[in-house]
């Protein structure tokens, strides 16, 4: 099997592109995210390694705006994701050159997926290590739409999904727990998703909320309040749990 | 879609090279070596003139409350010489858009089919219709990238998409404008007083096919180059249809009927003696 992991054009005997899989593992090392579609809100949440003291928190923005109504956020490899973002920009802007329109949610997924595909197909070249979740509201129907691409190339469209670290478990407590939401519901679901694996508090997480408005990142002190406010309702649950028993 | 800049380097083509960066996958333009000599614009315009056969033909489409009007004529002519009384300048780009010919006949059926196949790779792609602005847009942008050798392309784009009726007028130098109101053409001006006229949001569609009739008439009455049957098509919500073909020499006979003269005195036979 070491034999096929070298070039990256050739499939093993068993039918395998190692370097993709190997792109994959990246992306589970990356930090954690976390996409939740609502019926006029979408939202993105990210994992915020904790601040290295001396570094300038507002340079590393991790959930970023492709065009007006598009967002992504990703995990994995972030210098690679820093050159698919400014493709993908590019691509934003030169569609709404040459149609006269906006892009849609699906065709900007299919440009990255697309641009991740062809570095699986190209001699000497490796693929980018990250997967994406892309958000943002269709502009001619208003239907809002939440998007998953990965190394490998492929991409779909999503009520929930996570990915990076953990993003398994996170995953399993959104099919669990996933509802049609809006507005600040669809915002608390996202965030307590965050938190099973997460250290809790504000300044662990970066949270970006897209409505048809544009996108608005919240600040610290925003989060903290909707985080206490999860704590809080979870706690009742407990208690409420806790307090039927006690009678039998 | 990147943006295919090759256009740009027309005047300039003897060196070749074009920036990789910006044509990469993506097919360039061809160019070709331009001699060298001392009047380059003149050189251009004669060789146009050359290569142009005159824009004899009467093309005009408007925009009114239900939907988009096109008409043209059908005259083909070479110099003083009428080469064909059935040309059909309206070409059906794809069932809910339609283009106008006027200029070099091969070059605007090309292009109009090539815009054709755009369209529907755009639909397949994108699982929506292009839009009018989108579809114009497209014929634009390759139109401007063969700029200076030689095309001659005056066309209209009329549709009907999410937006409305759509109307472009697009050119073979590369301009594009968005209007309510076009005639392309020797006989245009022709067709311009009758339409100006005339024109009025509020007509029903037979009205206005009426109008696009009388003004295609009209400029093929006066204009030499502008003949033979008057096509009129409607664009609606539902696409085209062809309303109709009426010859203008037959027109000319129901607009202006021929008075039986008066008699004053009537010829008889002799008796024979």
């Amino acid at each position: 099997m070491a034999r096929y992991d070298r070039a990256i054009t050739v499939f093993s005997p068993d039918g395998h592109l190692f370097q993709v899989e190997y792109a994959l593992e990246a992306v589970r090392k990356g930090n954690a995210a976390v996409g939740v579609r609502g019926t006029d809100t979408i939202v993105l949440g990210v994992e915020k390694k904790s601040t290295v003291k001396l570094q300038d928190s507002r340079s590393v923005r991790k959930i970023v705006t492709l065009d007006d109504h598009i967002a992504l956020a990703c995990a994995g490899l972030k210098a690679d994701a820093r050159v698919l973002i400014n493709r993908a920009r590019i691509e934003c802007q030169s569609h709404r050159l040459t149609v006269e329109d906006p892009v849609t949610v699906e065709y900007i997924t299919r440009y990255i997926a697309g641009l991740q595909q062809k570095y699986t197909q190209s001699g000497g070249v490796r693929p980018f290590g990250l997967s994406t979740l892309i958000v943002g509201f269709d502009p001619y129907t208003g239907v809002p739409a939440l998007y998953q691409t990965d190394p490998s190339g492929t991409f779909s469209a999503w009520k929930a999904n996570a990915t990076g670290r953990n993003s398994n478990s996170m995953r399993e407590f959104l099919e669990k727990n996933y509802k049609e939401t809006s507005g600040q519901e669809t915002v608390k679901l996202a965030i307590r998703a965050l938190l099973e694996v997460v250290e809790s508090g504000g300044k662990n997480i970066e949270v970006g909320v897209m409505t048809k408005e544009g996108l608005k990142q919240l600040e610290e002190d925003e989060i903290d309040t909707i985080v206490a406010e999860i704590e809080a309702e979870k706690a009742a649950a407990e208690a409420a749990k806790k307090a039927p028993s006690k009678q039998t | 879609m990147k943006l295919n800049f090759s256009g740009l380097e027309s005047s300039a083509p003897l060196y070749g090279g074009s920036n990789e960066l910006l044509c990469d996958g993506f097919s360039a333009a061809p160019s070709f070596d331009l001699p060298v000599t001392s009047d380059f614009d003149g050189f251009q315009k004669n060789s146009i003139q050359m290569v142009k056969p005159a824009k004899g033909t009467t093309t005009l489409a408007f925009i009114f409350k239900e939907g988009v009007m096109v008409a043209a004529d059908s005259r083909a002519s070479m110099g003083g010489y009428i080469s064909s009384q059935s040309v059909k300048k309206i070409i059906e780009i794809n069932p809910y858009m339609l283009g106008t010919m006027a200029g070099g006949a091969a070059d605007c059926q090309f292009w109009h089919r090539n815009l054709g196949i755009k369209c529907r790779l755009h639909e397949l792609a994108n699982k929506r219709r292009i839009s009018v602005t989108g579809a114009s847009k497209l014929l634009a942008n390759i139109l401007y990238s063969y700029r200076g050798m030689g095309l001659s392309v005056g066309t209209m784009i009329a549709g009907w998409d999410e937006k409305g009726p759509g109307l472009y007028y697009v050119d073979s130098e590369g301009g594009r404008l968005k209007g309510t109101k076009f005639s392309v053409g020797s006989g245009s001006p022709y067709a311009y007083g009758v339409l100006d006229s005339g024109y009025k949001y509020d007509l029903t569609v037979d009205e206005a096919a009426e109008l696009a009739r009388r003004a295609i008439y009209h400029a093929t009455f006066r204009d030499g180059a502008s003949g033979g049957v008057a096509s009129v098509y409607h664009v609606g919500p539902n696409g085209w249809t062809k309303l109709s073909g009426d010859d203008v020499g037959e027109l000319h006979y129901s607009y202006y009927p021929v008075e039986p003269a008066v008699v004053e005195q009537e010829m008889t036979e002799a008796v024979a003696a």
